[in-house]
């Protein structure tokens, strides 16, 4: 399997940069909801775009990332070159939306039913855009969850399914129950990079590898 | 059949491989979220391809409706190493699915525990 998706990825790529001059690539950053994907935006946004600004806000109520955002033409540079790319935020991925856990963050019912309702809306584009629109995937989890679930074990497949190359993230190393080998003995076919969107633990190597895949 | 009262339980479709090589993706889809939205528990002996799962999750997502109907829970093993497609499948891009999988309502159906030999779940009726 590694072999050959290393093989499958390597041709991909070199097809893929025939074109990078073209335009940049989407890279897609996925993941359930609560991973930290726009915390990773915002930070990548921040480092490496002239003016900073936020790709959207963040917060530990799920679903606060409704809709695919994208940040186009983030220059970041590595070893003296410079790679370009624009950063998709996209909202988290699920089978299922109950709009009752909404009202555990004390949000009314009738902003939780169009929170919900948002949320599924959001999910669906995400699908979309990973089946047409993303050059690459940036899967972000969160390293004090459990990563065996069914929804990172599906959403991995598709992407693979597409030979799209795949750079999961291990967040939250910040916090005390993180556990980075848990999700690197769940996905042993990828690399696993250990940080701290939050924190900003270790975005060297979370740059110099997406230079590395997306470049 | 309309006039025969249901007993009360909870209904399993078991989809036999050979009925779902007959149908286009969106066949599946349907037959599986009409099944789930009845709140009977789909089984299917062979699973669905990646592509068919991607399009599960988002038709599943336009159909969710407050109080209504929340998702569905699917689960299926994990796709181990050895169990994947062969070397010449993988390189003609077939992909093999090949995995029982199990899709019930996201209020009726709790996974308990899921490794690579065994998926444990609890059905509640509706």
């Amino acid at each position: 399997m590694g072999l050959l998706t290393n093989l499958r990825s390597s041709i991909s790529r070199a097809v893929s940069s025939l074109f990078s001059e073209e335009e940049p690539k989407r890279i897609g950053i996925y993941g359930p909801p609560n991973a930290g994907k726009t915390t990773l935006a915002n930070r990548i946004a921040r480092d490496w775009t002239e003016h900073g600004d936020a790709v959207g806000p963040e917060s530990h109520v799920p679903h606060e990332t409704r809709r695919a955002r994208r940040k186009e033409n983030v220059e970041i540079e590595r070893d003296g070159k410079t790679v370009t790319i624009d950063v998709v935020d996209t909202p988290g991925v699920t089978t299922k939306v109950d709009y009752t856990e909404f009202l555990e963050h004390d949000l009314e019912k009738e902003d939780a039913v169009r929170r919900s309702r948002e949320a599924t809306e959001g999910v669906a584009e995400a699908m979309h855009w990973l089946r047409e629109d993303v050059d690459g995937v940036v899967y972000v989890l969160d390293s004090t969850s459990d990563p065996f679930t069914q929804v990172n074990t599906m959403l991995i497949g598709i992407i693979e399914s597409q030979d799209l190359p795949v750079l999961i993230l291990a967040n939250k190393i910040d916090l005390e129950d993180s556990s980075v080998q848990r999700i690197q003995n769940a996905f042993p076919q990828h690399e696993t990079i250990p940080l701290s969107a939050l924190e900003g633990d270790n975005m060297d190597e979370v740059y110099d590898k997406i230079a590395e895949y997306f470049g | 059949m309309a006039d025969l009262k249901k007993p009360d339980g909870v209904q399993i479709d078991l989809i036999s491989a050979a009925r779902m090589d007959g149908l286009a993706s969106m066949e599946k889809i349907r037959l599986i979220l009409d099944g789930v939205r009845d709140g009977n528990i789909v089984i299917l002996e062979d699973g669905l391809t990646p592509d068919e799962e991607s399009r599960l999750i988002e038709v599943t997502m336009t159909e969710i409706s407050p109080d209504e109907f929340n998702g569905i829970e699917i689960e299926t093993y994990p796709r181990s190493e050895t169990a994947d497609a062969s070397f010449l499948d993988r390189l003609m891009g077939r992909q093999s699915t090949n995995k029982l999988t199990v899709i019930g309502p996201a209020n009726q159906i709790e996974t308990l525990h899921k490794d690579e030999t065994i998926i444990q779940t609890l059905v509640s009726r509706k």
